[in-house]
């Protein structure tokens, strides 16, 4: 079985697996876990956003 | 006498959590979040298992390709040495034969990138299980 999902969808799917274990890895107690894994998954999506701006703005 | 009684039961102390630390991070390299659920961190091993886990099956779904062992491109070693971080689910993909098909969708390549961050995620959680074990993190 083979799955051909959007570039985006692959970038939510990534930020979500990345940001659960920079989470769990780089905090101690579970509170500042979630607010870790949080924080991670924003700044990636945020790149992704910034640099696909970017790159619109190159090319046009 | 006393003070030489104490000191040894420290160094048993020590050598105990030292061993255990070890095989935590030998049990969380093959086995993703196996580290954790060894020191009874029920939440924080299921968390690692399934995020790693999915990643892995997400990035073979794809159309992953698995890096083999071989010298030839530098490039291809350090994609075989991200993709040996995720420990039994490597080493049975690689010996079922997963992996090998030539890419043909742009997909696979997201894959690929998928299972080697997959392995690379699953070191630092090992890490991690050895840093509980020997005392360093709560």
């Amino acid at each position: 079985m083979t799955i051909a999902p959007s570039h985006f969808t692959t970038v939510i799917l990534f930020a979500t697996f990345a940001s659960i274990i920079f989470g769990i890895t780089q905090r101690s107690t579970p509170k500042a876990m979630v607010r870790y894994g949080a924080y991670c998954f924003v700044l990636f999506l945020a790149a992704v956003i910034a640099a696909s701006w970017l790159m619109y703005f190159i090319r046009h | 006498m006393m003070a030489q009684r104490e000191d040894a039961a420290k160094q048993s102390a020590a050598s105990k959590a030292n061993r255990l630390g070890y095989m935590a991070l030998v049990a969380g390299w093959l086995v993703p979040g196996a580290g954790h659920l060894m020191l009874k961190r029920w939440g924080r091993g299921l968390l690692v298992l399934a995020s790693i886990s999915c990643m892995f099956v997400l990035g073979m779904m794809m159309g992953a390709r698995l890096y083999a062992p071989n010298t030839a491109d530098l490039l291809d070693m350090l994609g075989f040495l991200g993709d040996l971080g995720a420990g039994l689910l490597y080493l049975v993909g690689h010996s079922l034969g997963l992996g090998q098909a030539p890419v043909q969708v742009v997909t696979a390549d997201y894959g690929a990138k998928f299972v080697v961050v997959a392995g690379l995620l699953n070191l630092i959680s090992a890490v991690d299980a050895h840093s509980i074990a020997v005392g360093r993190k709560p």
